[in-house]
């Protein structure tokens, strides 16, 4: 039995399992693919910190920005954690290694690192390196848990948690190399699966492979998850990919345009309100794009060469030279896993969650750019201390087989399910649905339309099943299972949106465009009734 | 249009036909698992070149395949040196343990003052995103499976150039055997590395590095000059 089971491999599920084992613990990370492979990669623009390096800044001024951000409905205490800790956390990851960019200040340590303005900041603090700041960070901390000696077990699916007695003992995987359903003990589980930008597939910066697994397994185990309805759309995704052009693009002085030519939104507001801006140019008729052209080939080169690479191969146009054709998309899973103010999951004791998967209230219903990165490293760290104190005094009985037994029953009846419905098919219409009826701008018979739309495929998921009858390494029965997750979680995003009837950061209803702090300045929770199961 | 991909479980090449119009590989691979044949098995991540995940070879050279725009008659196949698991996706486990062997990381952390010019020393280097193009590509692995390898030095020389180092030679002390001096210098990571990386350029640094560290080319040492033999090997030129 390890004492500390990691799930995801992340930049959270690998700030928590460094932090745990550098207490003293012994840890295991686990995850469906290969560390570096996380989604963390992808993070290009920045990570908050009130360094103050290049302007005037300060922690308070920081915490203010987000709070401001989360429009009333974060928890103040956690915010005010998670910025205190910025600093600090530059400092870990400097001490690591992070390759970040740098200023030309005569400083050293930390007080060199260069920082660059994001929306809704209201001082330069993302500190980055240079547009790849997710892909570094992730990688400097998987070089450090090779150095720590760090077990890894990759490939590894998670299907559930296990639980007794409302207490946390392990968790069920799939061997995706082997096709065998194997357990693992543990006294304390960190769950760093990631968001479930994935549900809007076809129409979200995400990876592939962003279902949240993680927060439904944490639905199935009797555990809570609220805010679900907060989604974050990018204003600026590439039209015909999904893919991200970082918000520096805007933050160095990017302008949006119409097709008129025209400038109509102030760029470095927040995303919520830039995405609602370019949606209503969609809805007037126009085509919006992204103009960084007067910036000039040696900057853009310099400060977004991913971009510009980006852009020219999915989207055929030279940024240097032309207008970059762009769609707001579904970027960020505000809500997740409901946990309290020691990352502990809500109804699982000793599972702790973190990252994006969580709902540690720190974004409430808009998160700020920058502001994640900083989230899974200083809360990583936080939930691996708090795993570690909890596996201190867990008992260390290892839980029968029930689930087990249950699990490999399940993947079994996978194999025999009945195939008529190509789910492939179903997943591009959750994500157009989502997109269409749960998207930017919402409206309730929409909501009501896309749930029904939900329950009919939860109700087909059955004749679903997988045409590669191949035990190993078989990646649809793989795609299958996060399919049936994101199935799972859909009507959560969808009811809550639905009882939400206001408008409240990225959540805008029509019919309801104010907040309405009387009725709804609250966390939607859910859980399962398990009486009624 | 019609491209062939390996399939592992025939050892043959198999014809997918694909709808007319631009589109990259994976999009291509994705077409086909969800359209036609959901047993074809391959990697994919973020499908933005940056997670590392989907390398493969298309017509003998290394391509990430969500950055690479697929044309008629391609011949996919999944990368060399590696074990193959299954069709296009292969074990990179290994990779866990040359960045291991290599001891790729901060041995001994020191305060420094740094610059946008110290940043740059390392700034190429730490593009990688580990996706096993290099290693698919080098000759050295089809005859050394115990050779640490491009990415690996490349890693490791990221760190040996880092002011942040104070203990450059642990790092040195633990890229000799099976490190820098087994390489050729073919440049054949550095033809195909994605990121424009250049693999065969660190690895000469390092053997700089090495020799300003006490460390003399085993070739050198070994070599018999009563022979003829001064080409290729571990000559290094
Ligand atoms: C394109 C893009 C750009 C971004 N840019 C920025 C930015 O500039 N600044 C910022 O602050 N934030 C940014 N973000 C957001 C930020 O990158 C993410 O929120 C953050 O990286 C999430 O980290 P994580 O560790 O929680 O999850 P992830 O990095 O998503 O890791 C999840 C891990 O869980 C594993 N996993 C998932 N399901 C299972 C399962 N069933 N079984 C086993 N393992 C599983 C995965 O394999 C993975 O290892 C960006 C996001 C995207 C998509
Ligand atoms: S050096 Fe280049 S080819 Fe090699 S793993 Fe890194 S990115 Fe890929
Ligand atoms: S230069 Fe060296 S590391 Fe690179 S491919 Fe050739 S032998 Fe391998
Ligand atoms: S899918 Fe991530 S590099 Fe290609």
């Amino acid at each position: 039995m390890v004492d500390i089971l990691v799930i995801g491999s992340g930049g959270a599920g690998l700030s928590a399992a460094l932090t745990a084992k550098q207490e003293g613990a012994s840890v295991l990370v686990v995850g469906k693919s290969y560390p570096t492979t996380s989604q963390t990669s992808m993070a290009q623009g920045g990570m908050n910190a009130a360094l103050g390096n290049v302007e005037e800044d300060h922690i308070a001024s920081h915490i203010a920005d987000t709070i401001k951000s989360a429009h009333g409905i974060c928890d103040e205490n956690m915010v005010r954690k998670m910025c205190a800790d910025g600093p600090q956390v530059i400092e870990w990851l400097e001490q690591l290694g992070v390759p970040f960019s740098r200023l030309d200040n005569g400083q050293s340590g930390i007080s060199s690192v260069a920082q660059r303005q994001m929306g809704g900041a209201s001082a330069k603090r993302a500190c980055y390196a240079q547009d790849y700041t997710g892909l570094k960070i992730l990688h400097t901390l998987y070089d450090n848990c090779l150095k720590e000696g760090i077990d890894f077990l990759e490939e590894h699916y998670l299907l559930n948690l296990i639980t007794h007695e409302g207490t946390i003992k392990g968790a069920t995987f799939l061997d995706i190399r082997s096709g065998e359903v194997v357990k693992i003990d543990a006294k304390s589980v960190v769950i760093a699966t990631g968001g479930f930008g994935a549900l809007y597939h076809g129409y979200t910066t995400n990876a592939y492979g962003s279902t949240g697994d993680g927060i439904a397994a944490v639905l199935r185990a009797g555990g809570a998850v609220s805010d679900m309805e907060f989604i974050q759309f990018h204003p600026t995704a590439l039209k015909h990919s999904s893919l991200l052009i970082s918000e520096a693009a805007r933050g160095e002085g990017g302008y949006l345009l119409n097709s008129d030519g025209e400038r109509f939104v102030d760029e470095i507001k927040p995303r919520d309100i830039v995405a609602r801006a370019i949606f209503e140019q969609f809805e007037a008729g126009q085509e919006v794009f992204l103009d960084v052209r007067h910036l000039g080939e040696t900057k853009l080169m310099e400060l977004l060469p991913q971009e510009v690479e980006l852009c020219r191969l999915h989207e055929g146009v030279n940024p240097v030279t032309e207008l970059v054709p762009i769609k707001p998309v579904a970027h960020y899973t505000m809500g997740g896993i409901d946990v309290d103010d020691v990352l502990e999951v809500n109804g699982i004791k000793g599972c702790f969650a973190v990252g994006e998967c969580s709902n540690a209230k720190i974004h409430g219903a808009n998160r700020l750019g920058g502001n994640s990165l900083l989230e899974i490293t200083a809360f990583g760290k936080f939930a691996g201390e708090n795993a570690y104190k909890h596996a201190m005094f867990a008992k260390s009985t290892p839980a029968d087989d029930t689930q087990l037994q249950k699990d490999k029953a399940h993947i079994e009846k996978i194999y025999s399910q009945e195939c008529s419905i190509n789910f492939y098919e179903e997943r591009d219409k959750l994500g157009k649905l989502f997109y269409d009826q749960v998207g930017i701008v919402r409206e309730n018979d929409k909501l009501e339309h896309a749930l029904h739309e939900v329950i009919t495929m939860q109700v087909a998921l059955s004749k679903m099943g997988i045409e590669d009858q191949a035990t190993t390494h078989n990646q649809n029965l793989i795609e299958f299972l996060e399919f049936s997750n994101a199935l799972l979680l859909a009507p959560t995003v969808i009811s809550s949106a639905i009882a939400r009837d206001e408008s409240r950061g990225a959540h805008f209803k029509r019919g309801f465009e104010c907040e309405d702090d009387e009725r709804f300045q609250k966390h939607i929770v859910l859980q399962w009734n398990k009486d009624a199961q | 249009m019609k491209i062939k991909i390996l399939r592992s479980q025939t050892n043959t090449h198999q014809e997918y036909t694909l709808p007319d119009g631009e589109t990259t590989l994976l999009k291509a691979l994705t077409h086909i698992k969800a359209t036609q044949d959901a047993t074809l098995t391959f990697s994919a991540g973020c499908r933005a070149s940056v997670c590392g995940t989907c390398a493969v070879r298309v017509n003998g050279r290394e391509k990430l395949s969500c950055a690479y725009k697929v044309q008629d008659g391609d011949i996919i196949e999944p990368l060399q040196y590696h074990p193959v698991l299954r069709d296009l996706k292969v074990d990179k486990q290994p990779a866990k343990k040359t960045l291991s062997t290599s001891t790729a990381w901060l041995h001994s952390f020191q305060e420094a003052a740094q610059n946008h010019a110290d940043e740059k020393m390392s700034e190429r280097q730490t593009d990688c995103i580990l996706c096993d193009s290099c290693y698919s590509a080098c000759p050295v692995l089809a005859v050394n499976p115990d050779f640490i390898g491009p990415f690996a030095l490349t890693r490791a020389y990221r760190y040996s150039v880092d002011k942040r180092e104070e203990n450059v030679k642990g790092i040195i002390d633990n890229i000799q055997s099976n490190g820098v001096w087994d390489c050729t210098l073919c440049g054949e990571c550095t033809a195909v590395c994605p990121k424009g990386i250049d693999p065969k350029m660190d690895i000469t640094m390092l053997r700089s590095t090495s020799v300003q560290q006490g460390y003399e080319d085993p070739s050198f040492s070994q070599m018999s000059f009563g022979t003829p033999d001064f080409g290729g090997g571990g000559f290094g030129f």
